[in-house]
């Protein structure tokens, strides 16, 4: 069944999008990830505008994240005030990142930048993953010594310190601020919500229980993102709520069949299998910046 | 050729036209339009003449749009009996509304492929389909082709701005080029059937990533590669129901419109949430 989106003025096959959003749901049940770094490229890869698949996809974004927090409200393993720190810097940095997006859109480079963010952060995460499920699966039977709740560095000497009590930390406000205003640039460039990037960053560099982690993270890339497709819809004119109502419903019921499927499998398989995955569609990306293109020639639209 | 003859109109002058072409050629009242209502010949009204209709004058974009089929047909009126020599032909053109364009080029840099140069064309027709009743090199005369501007290549006008390439050619080749692979620009030779030199129907295929707007119909009688009259109908193409309601909502209230694609994200994903608690209890 074919279908005309409005403001993407293509014409697309209904059940491809659903599809899609049903395949990217089910790998955000079965690893617990966002899924915008998957469903963006993938709507590149079918034909949709750029421009369109990035706004889009952070709507998308929205709907999957919507689902979570609510989940983790109920088991109250969400830091409001750490999230709002997080989120506050979210905004700067989403208003930041339109902004570049505009800049670029102008120099006519959307789609080299967005492509070579894909290529080089799907990269890293794909090999770090990789490296880390590998390393549980031989290392399985080890006992882990234990180690500190977590180490004094650097992070704990700035200024402005804040308590955080659903986290258990007394830290200056500075790291979590720069860390959302990195989410933020990356999820009005990219349209992802940046989980990929948050969690590691609030583990590793603020210390943060992981129980309040995923939880936290998902808080603020909701409100992230919903800015963040507010300012394109407004800006550029650029959400297609068809397109997106087609990827959620995908979407939201992957999702479900994912939760089901994952309960079944192994932990660290299925982090390979993804890691797998994110591998794949970097190295797809990757091939296009670097082989020699069918028709050197490309047509946009407007005067940009 | 094509390229030589595109650049020529696309960039000469006037005058330099009138020189290529040989100084008894007629040049337009108004450059840059086509002289359409000119009439041909020695200005006495043609001895033959076009009555023509459309199977519809208006298409209407719907969420299951799939592309549309329009037929055009018409009959050939004359108060003298049929002229010996070739037969009549005759030519169909549908016309998309103008666009802004775009064109870049990629180059290798630093080892990746990244657009580099540009040129911006304005006006472009965002569709433009020419069916013809026999080959076109055989149909139609140059000189008729670049007075009508019949053919892909001549009816593509002018640009927008200063030109900032050097080789421009080849930016609107490859704009011919992509948009014919895409089927937005075609070629239909042969997709208008005569019958006796008095009735013709011409069926063309509208595809389904059309843009909203006037689509102009032209429909040329040729004898002997000269056009001898031109008959003109516009199709009216919309967006309808919650297609345009969708499109003008996006444009005119780009806040209500975002706050709205939000309302369906959170709904949808509070209605998982929710859906998944029900399904877990059972």
């Amino acid at each position: 069944m074919q279908i005309y989106l409005p403001i993407a003025e293509v014409s697309v096959n209904a059940f491809t999008l659903i599809g899609l959003g049903g395949i990217v749901g089910l790998m955000s049940g079965l690893f617990g990830v966002g899924g915008g770094f998957l469903i963006t490229p993938l709507l590149f890869f079918i034909g949709i505008p750029p421009a369109i698949a990035v706004a889009t996809g952070a709507n998308q974004v929205v709907a999957s994240s919507v689902s979570g927090v609510l989940a983790h409200l109920r088991r109250k393993t969400v830091d409001f005030r750490m999230g709002g720190v997080l989120l506050a810097g979210g905004m700067v940095g989403s208003w930041l990142g339109v902004w570049v997006f505009t800049l670029l859109q102008r120099l006519g480079q959307v789609d080299l930048v967005v492509q070579l963010c894909y290529v080089v952060f799907l990269g890293l995460i794909g090999v770090m993953m990789l490296q880390e499920s590998v390393r549980a699966l031989t290392a399985r039977n080890r006992t882990a010594t234990r180690k500190r709740l977590h180490e004094h560095n650097w992070v704990h000497r700035l200024p402005l310190k804040v308590k955080f009590r659903a986290s258990g930390l007394y830290i200056s406000v500075i790291p979590p601020l720069i860390v959302g205003v990195l989410v933020g640039v990356l999820a009005a460039i990219m349209g992802v919500g940046g989980g990929f990037i948050m969690v590691p960053a609030m583990i590793y560099l603020l210390g943060m229980p992981t129980k309040v982690v995923v939880g936290t993270s998902l808080f603020q890339i909701t409100f992230v993102t919903a800015f963040t497709t507010l300012m394109h819809s407004i800006s550029y004119n650029t959400v297609d709520i068809m397109l997106a109502v087609l990827l959620i419903i995908g979407g939201v019921t992957g999702a479900q069949f994912g939760t089901h499927l994952g309960a079944k499998l192994r932990a660290e398989q299925l982090r390979i299998l993804l890691a797998l995955l994110v591998l794949l569609v970097c190295g797809r990306l990757a091939l296009d910046l670097f082989l020699r293109p069918d028709d050197l020639y490309s047509i946009a639209p407007g005067r940009t | 050729m094509r390229g030589l003859l595109l650049a020529a109109l696309l960039f000469a002058a006037p005058a330099a036209l009138a020189q290529q072409t040989g100084d008894t050629y007629p040049t337009y009242p108004d450059f840059g339009r086509p002289a359409e209502v000119a009439e041909p010949g020695d200005g006495t009204p043609p001895a033959e003449r076009v009555v023509a209709g459309l199977s519809s004058d208006a298409v209407a974009i719907t969420a299951s749009f799939d592309g549309s089929d329009i037929l055009i047909y018409g009959a050939i009126k004359r108060e003298t009996p049929i002229p010996d020599g070739p037969p009549l032909q005759v030519i169909v053109t549908v016309e998309g509304p103008g666009q802004v364009l775009t064109i870049r080029r990629k180059a290798r840099r630093l080892g990746i492929w990244v657009n580099t140069e540009s040129l911006h064309v304005g006006a472009v027709p965002s569709f433009y389909v020419v069916a013809t009743s026999a080959p076109l090199a055989q149909t139609l005369l140059p000189d008729y082709d670049t007075r009508y501007r019949i053919s892909v290549p001549l009816a593509l006008r002018a640009f927008a701005g200063p030109v900032e390439v050097e080789d421009a050619v080849a930016f609107t080749e490859a704009l011919i080029r992509l948009r014919e692979a895409d089927g937005i620009y075609r070629l239909d030779q042969g997709a208008v059937h005569v019958v006796d030199q008095t009735l013709f129907r011409a069926d063309v295929r509208l595809p389904a990533n059309l843009i909203e707007g006037e689509y102009r119909t032209r429909i040329f009688l040729l004898r002997d590669g000269r056009v001898i009259d031109v008959h003109r109908a516009p199709i009216e193409v919309r967006k309808v129901g919650l297609e345009r309601w969708l499109y003008r909502m996006a444009f005119d209230q780009p806040l209500l419109y975002g706050l709205m694609s939000l309302a369906v994200a959170v709904v949808a994903g509070w209605g998982a949430s929710a859906a998944f608690r029900l399904m877990r209890r059972q």
